[in-house]
């Protein structure tokens, strides 16, 4: 949806952790994606090539961990998989989902220099 | 200047003018010529070695910090935050108006307009005599926390009031981004598709109230209102829904309340 920001905002906690850290170089960023996070990986990972030109990720390697969603459903008491927001139970069919898994945009580690 | 972060912004205008005059941060700095090269070999004792940092931040942290300090502003004066969420031409700027003709002497208010470009809305707003200001997001899809939180400086607000922020018309990316408000409303037209709840499932899974509008329109269009709300409701089970005719002002009563009731 709005990589480009998404990459940007990547970029920040990498220069604040840089300062934070005590590092000059990051050569990989490993991300946590949710399937339901609405991020579209590919358009990610063109964003982010272009957004780290020439500052400390310049060539950095990005590395993309997808985590399934998963969602609560109120009438069976248990948590099921779910790809889509408006998905049904697929045991039940009941709409009453709670999302508990999917949603993550997270930075998990880097490996740095 | 920027004396709270220190940063840029790019193409975000505020009224016009530039946020900061510091050059852009964080935006594509490619195009430089660097050729980056693989870079395997061992490295010798005592030289800057690779290691692994733990960072286990969210990607949207740093919105979500000045979110947090808007949070802050508003609860210090017991102001009511709405971040006004649709896709173009839904009626957002004729809603508002309407809202703040029939609340003005009453309540204290003010808006924050986001456009791509143009003081149009801002202009439309100021009209009723409602304080406003204009962002233009310039490339920007979508407002943040950041640019809210610099509106919020110049903004006159009395305390007890309300601040009506009304996003880039566009269901997609504004979801995603906390403002510090209190409640997302989504407007949903009726001369839209019923289907839209699903179609842009994160905007009504995010917002706590959709507005049904246009609905003195429903005569004349093939709009099913029941299926529109399963919908909505199928990605929201908790979303509150009004219907509303900003122009024929049936409904407005019921919107004027649920703000009301929402005040702190």
């Amino acid at each position: 949806m709005h990589e480009m920001s998404l990459c940007e905002g990547v970029l920040q906690v990498l220069e604040d952790e840089a300062k934070r850290q005590n590092f000059t170089k990051v050569k990989s960023v490993w991300l946590e994606i949710g399937t339901m996070s609405g991020v579209e990986i590919e358009a990610m990972r063109f964003c982010f090539d272009a957004v780290v030109g020439n500052s400390l990720a310049d060539g950095a390697k990005l590395e993309i961990i997808e985590i399934p969603a998963e969602a609560w459903c109120l009438n069976c008491a248990q948590s099921v998989a779910v790809k889509q927001r408006f998905d049904a139970c697929p045991v039940c069919g009941s709409y009453q989902l709670q999302v508990i898994r999917g949603d993550e945009m997270r930075i998990k580690e880097l490996e740095v220099e | 200047m920027c004396t709270v972060c220190g940063c840029g912004e790019g193409d975000t205008k505020l009224e016009g003018q530039s946020i900061h005059q510091l050059p852009p941060h964080a935006f594509i700095r490619g195009a430089g010529g660097h050729h980056h090269h693989a870079h395997t070999h061992s490295h010798a004792p005592g030289m800057t070695q690779a290691r692994m940092v733990q960072i286990e931040q969210d990607i949207l942290g740093k919105n979500n910090q000045y979110a947090a300090r808007n949070r802050q502003w508003f609860a210090d004066r017991a102001i009511l935050a709405l971040n006004l969420v649709s896709s173009p031409g839904s009626g957002k700027t004729t809603l508002l108006t309407e809202t703040l003709t029939r609340l003005q002497g009453n309540v204290p208010m003010a808006v924050v307009e986001g456009d791509q470009q143009t003081s149009n809305d801002a202009d439309r707003i100021r009209a009723t005599g409602v304080p406003a200001l204009q962002i233009n997001t310039g490339k920007g899809c979508h407002l943040d926390a950041h640019m809210v939180g610099h509106a919020l400086e110049s903004l006159p607000i009395d305390n007890g009031g309300i601040l009506f922020i009304e996003n880039v018309g566009n269901l997609v990316c504004p979801a995603a981004f906390d403002l510090g408000e209190a409640h997302k409303v989504v407007i949903l037209s009726v001369t839209e598709g019923e289907d839209k709840p699903i179609k842009y499932p994160d905007m009504f899974h995010a917002a706590n109230l959709m507005i049904l509008n246009k609905i003195d329109l429903l005569p004349y269009l093939r709009f099913d209102v029941a299926k529109c709300e399963e919908y909505a409701r199928r990605v929201n089970p908790n979303i509150q829904i009004l219907h509303v005719s900003a122009t024929s002002g049936e409904g407005m009563e019921g919107w004027l309340n649920w703000l009301q009731q929402q005040r702190p």
